[in-house]
Formats: structure tokens, C-alpha cells, sequence
């Protein structure tokens, strides 16, 4: 026997024992994966199972009633989609704007740096306090009551974080040649910005604010604390008339309720019908969420397809 | 009359450029010849793609840096890296092709028509009459012509390059700067990106950077061989290749280091 000849069944001994250890991890993993999703999937298809059968036309057509049967959704999805609608249009323009500023305009200082961190830090307020703020502010401040104005301008500063931080990271990924070639060309900051930046960075920030406002549909104590009401039995003033000037703005300052809301105060009932509407409430806004989360993922693919670095 | 005894289009005096507290150039100082090419060659690190984007100041996008002396473009004798200067105007004179493609996310068109875009042109028979003269001066038309309206990113790395040179060409430049225009592209590519540059010649003032010896003998009027952010030599391309004066670029020249 040669004195290099490799003890072969000690390395095939080794290999096994690590192998075991590579397997067992794998178990592990698998399991605390399965604990997650089984958890959600068991919650949802019994949230479905108990739903979908209480779903027709009227439920999404009827207001809120004290008979079960007769109950709907209507002032509570008419009221979130009114809610979300005010939220986008605050939310969009201000978080986009001071993306754009902190990464192409701001000097890199420790200001900035400071400002960065307490953007980072708004995200992990708990939306309660967004929701005591907003009550000071917006209601009783500046007057706009309990309204879907109030609702929308709080939401707005809930996800305001989120868009900031999804522009800025859209902003990010621009290669610096791109920017060097506008200004190559006599660009200014500006055409830079307006030409280059913003286009090419509309993918990332459209799928951040998708999935902000797949947050803040969800949202539940920001906008009861604000005053939103758990029974209403008529809807907002249209916001578009027949005569001149056909849009109407009335709807900002009416009260409202949100899906969640309308879902919380059906369990509360004592009665079985009424958490049979909760569970279809419920089925419902998850399949918002997650038909925004959709929209999301297909705008990002649509809009990346033109775009490779 | 030889080409050193007219009047050059531009001329670099005196000039430093500092990074923050690193110098990276050191006092140089040599001129531009009008409707030549002049290459600057030299080891990396040696400052040379430094000293190109100081001609149309590039390096104001960035905190901290500091330029000392004069470039001097003619025949207004406009000092470009003075304060009052605006980087913008200089940028509107002096155009640029990278090292890499860049073309932008947009049409072959738009592309080529951003820089005019850019100073207000609007008139759509304008912008199309100068994209066609662009990209036939870039040796590109009779490939992208049946497809302007295309993504810039299907053209070829070669065909981008020329987009590129095209996007620079079309406002008209009175220099060209490229900034070793091949290094990221095949030999065939290479080899039509030099021969442009060799045809560009007879309408615009070029300063190509370049890491490849063989290139900038082929395709360069004058040579300027730096080293450690200072000029070391600087005469016609065939006196830097037979007969160099200084040791130091013969040394380079020969292959005996960098």
C-alpha cells in the first residue's frame, strides 16, 4: 500500500455527515417556510369558503344594513376607492418630487443624511400615530372634518415613506453614464431630469406606489381615529354632474367608510350571518391587495421590456 | 506654412486639475490643431481621460474638483474652464462619445435628435432633415434608415457606438472628444469606428483618449504621451512612433513598460 493512498472511507464518512447537515437545514427551512404560507393559505380559503358563497351583484350594490342578508358593500368600496383615489394624488406628486430632489439635487451632506435615516425611520411609525396626528391637523386645524379629504391626506403621509424610498431606489439604479451622456449634450439638471430620469425611472417608482396603496387600502386605526363611520347608508356627492362644470369636488368633504372598517364592524355583530358578510368583505379586499400587487408586477414588466442597462 | 504654424483651434495653458486635494494633472500645456485628430495616449492611471473631460468640463457634475489655467478655444479665445464659463455652453460647443455605448432608453431617432432637442428645436422637418445628416456622417444611415423609430438597444454594440458618435455629431460640434471609443467593442467594429474618425476629421476637431498604441498610430495627425498627470511629450503622431525625443516614450512606445 502506497503511503499516499487517500483513507477513502473517511472522506466518504465526512461527505455523509455534511450531507446530513445540508438536509437537515433544507427540513428546516421547508418547515418554517410551510408555517407561513399554510398559515395564510388555511386563513384565506376559509375566509373564501365562507364568503364567496354570500357574493352576488347586490352585495356589491347594497348599503350597509341591519339585516344580514340585505347588507352590502357599497359605501364601504365606493369610500375606499374615493379614499385611495385622494391618497394617490397627494402621495405621487409629493414622493416623487422629493425622491428626484434628495438624490439629484441635494448635496450629499450630513443634512441629507439625516433626512435619509428619519425617511427610512417614518416608514416603521405605527400607522396609529399617523392617524392621532392627521386628527389634530387635518380634521379639527385645518377644518376638513371627518371627511374622505382627511382620510386620503393621512393615508398620503402613510405611504409617502414608501414612494420616497421606491423613487429614490428607481433613481439609484440609472446607470451614471446615462446622465453623463444628457449632459454631454448641453442638458441642463432639469432636461436631464424631465427627459432621462423620471421616464426611465417610472417602472420602480409606479410599482412602489402600487404597493404602498396595497398597504394603505388595508389600513384599519389610522381612519377610525380620523372619524371614519362604521354605518353609512348613503354615498358621497358624485364626483362628476351633468351641467357645468361636470367635476365636482363636494365628495372630498364628505364622511365615508372603508372596506376594513365596514369588515370590523361586522364581526362585532353577535350574529352568524353578519360574520358571513365579514368573511366576503374580507375575500374581497384581499383580492384587491392583490390585484393591485398584480398591477404592480405587469406595469414593471411592461415598462422594464424598453429599458436594460 | 506647416499645420504647427497656424492658428490651433484650441489651446491648453498652464493647466492643473486638482480632485479634491489629489492633483491629477500637472501644469499641462499644448495645442489642438483645427480639423486634426489628436490622440492622447499614456499607462492607466496616467490622467489622460481626466484631461479630456476637462474640455467640456464633465468633471463640474461631480463635488470637489478644481481646475487651475486655461483652455483656450478659437477664434474667440474663450477661456472653458473659467467660472464664468457655463459648463452648458462649453457642452453646447464640445461634444462626447464614452467608452462604453450609452445610448439612450429611446428611439434611434430621438436619440440622435436629443441635442437638438435640447436647444429648443422643434420643427419636425429641421430635426429630421439633421438625424438624416448625423447618421449618414456616422456611416450608420443605410442600416437604421427603414427603422429609426426602433429601440436604440437593438442596434449592435458597434452600430450603438456609432448612434453615439452620430448623437454627438448632429448638434454640429466644433471639437469631438472620445473617450477610448472601442475599448468595449469587437475588432470589425473597431475597425469602422476608426475609419470614421479618419472620414469626421475633415469637418470637426477630434481628441480621442486611448489605450491602444496601434490605434492611435493609425489614427491620429499629432500625440500627446502623458504619464503620472504630466505631458511628457507631444509632436506629430509619426515623430512619437519613429523618433521620440524623451526615453520615457520610447520606453512606452516599445512595449518596455506600462
Amino acid at each position: 500500500m502506497s503511503a499516499v493512498a487517500p483513507n477513502l472511507q473517511e472522506i466518504r464518512a465526512i461527505i455523509a455527515r455534511h450531507k446530513r447537515r445540508d438536509l437537515m437545514f433544507a427540513v428546516c427551512g421547508v418547515l418554517a417556510l410551510m408555517i407561513g404560507v399554510l398559515t395564510f393559505t388555511a386563513l384565506f380559503a376559509d375566509m373564501a369558503m365562507r364568503g364567496i358563497p354570500r357574493l352576488d351583484l347586490e352585495f356589491f350594490t347594497n348599503f350597509p344594513s341591519r339585516k344580514a342578508e340585505r347588507a352590502g358593500i357599497l359605501s364601504a368600496w365606493v369610500g375606499s376607492t374615493l379614499v385611495m383615489m385622494t391618497t394617490a394624488f397627494f402621495a405621487v406628486p409629493l414622493g416623487v418630487a422629493a425622491g428626484i430632489y434628495l438624490e439629484e439635487y441635494a448635496p450629499k451632506n450630513w443634512m441629507t443624511d439625516i433626512i435619509e435615516i428619519n425617511i427610512t425611520n417614518l416608514a416603521g411609525v405605527p400607522s396609529i400615530v399617523y392617524g392621532l396626528l392627521a386628527l389634530g391637523l387635518f380634521v379639527y386645524q385645518f377644518g376638513f372634518g371627518q371627511s374622505i379629504l382627511s382620510a386620503g391626506l393621512t393615508l398620503a403621509l402613510l405611504i409617502l415613506p414608501v414612494v420616497i424610498v421606491a423613487t429614490r431606489e428607481a433613481i439609484r439604479s440609472i446607470p451614471q453614464m446615462i446622465r453623463e451622456g444628457s449632459y454631454a449634450l448641453g442638458a441642463t439638471q432639469w432636461q436631464t431630469v424631465r427627459d432621462h430620469i423620471v421616464p426611465y425611472s417610472m417602472p420602480g417608482i409606479l410599482t412602489g406606489v402600487i404597493i404602498g396603496m396595497a398597504r394603505a387600502i388595508g389600513e384599519t386605526a389610522p381612519v377610525i381615529t380620523i372619524g371614519a363611520l362604521t354605518f353609512i347608508a348613503f354615498l358621497p356627492p358624485s364626483p362628476l354632474e351633468q351641467e357645468p362644470p361636470f367635476i365636482n369636488f363636494d365628495w372630498l368633504f364628505s364622511p365615508f367608510s372603508v372596506m376594513p372598517i365596514q369588515m370590523f364592524n361586522w364581526t362585532s355583530r353577535p350574529e352568524a350571518e353578519f360574520q358571513i358578510n365579514a368573511a366576503a368583505a374580507g375575500f374581497v379586499l384581499v383580492l384587491m391587495t392583490l390585484a393591485m400587487n398584480g398591477l404592480a408586477i405587469w406595469i414593471r414588466y411592461r415598462l422594464r421590456k424598453n429599458i436594460k442597462w | 506654412m506647416t499645420i504647427s504654424d497656424m492658428q490651433p483651434k484650441a489651446e491648453v495653458k498652464n493647466l492643473n486639475f486638482y480632485y479634491g486635494s489629489f492633483q491629477a494633472l500637472k501644469n499641462l500645456n499644448m495645442p489642438v490643431h483645427d480639423k486634426k485628430v489628436t490622440a492622447l495616449i499614456g499607462p492607466s492611471g496616467c490622467g489622460k481621460s481626466t484631461f479630456l473631460r476637462c474640455f467640456n468640463r464633465m468633471h463640474d457634475l461631480y463635488p470637489g474638483n478644481r481646475y487651475e489655467g486655461d483652455i483656450r478655444l478659437h477664434p474667440d479665445d474663450t477661456n472653458l474652464l473659467a467660472r464664468e464659463v457655463d459648463p452648458i455652453e462649453v457642452r453646447m460647443r464640445i461634444s462626447m462619445v464614452f467608452q462604453k455605448p450609452n445610448p439612450f432608453p429611446k428611439s434611434i431617432f430621438e436619440n440622435v435628435a436629443y441635442g437638438l432637442r435640447v436647444r429648443g428645436e422643434r420643427n419636425r422637418r429641421m430635426l429630421e432633415e439633421r438625424v438624416e445628416t448625423a447618421l449618414r456622417g456616422a456611416a450608420l444611415w443605410d442600416e437604421v434608415k427603414d427603422r429609426l423609430d426602433d429601440l436604440a438597444y437593438n442596434l449592435s454594440g458597434g452600430q450603438q457606438q456609432r448612434l453615439c458618435i452620430a448623437r454627438a455629431l448632429a448638434t454640429d460640434p466644433e471639437i469631438m472628444l472620445f473617450d477610448e471609443p472601442t475599448s468595449a467593442l469587437d475588432p470589425i467594429a473597431t475597425a469602422s469606428i476608426e475609419e470614421l474618425i479618419a472620414d469626421l476629421k475633415h469637418k470637426v476637431t477630434i481628441l480621442i483618449v486611448t489605450h491602444n498604441m496601434q490605434q492611435a498610430a493609425r489614427v491620429s495627425d499629432f500625440t500627446a504621451y502623458m504619464y503620472l498627470g504630466e505631458l511628457i511629450e507631444f509632436d506629430v503622431t509619426d515623430n512619437i512612433f519613429i523618433k521620440p525625443k524623451k526615453k520615457q516614450t520610447e520606453d512606452y512606445i516599445t512595449g518596455r513598460f506600462g
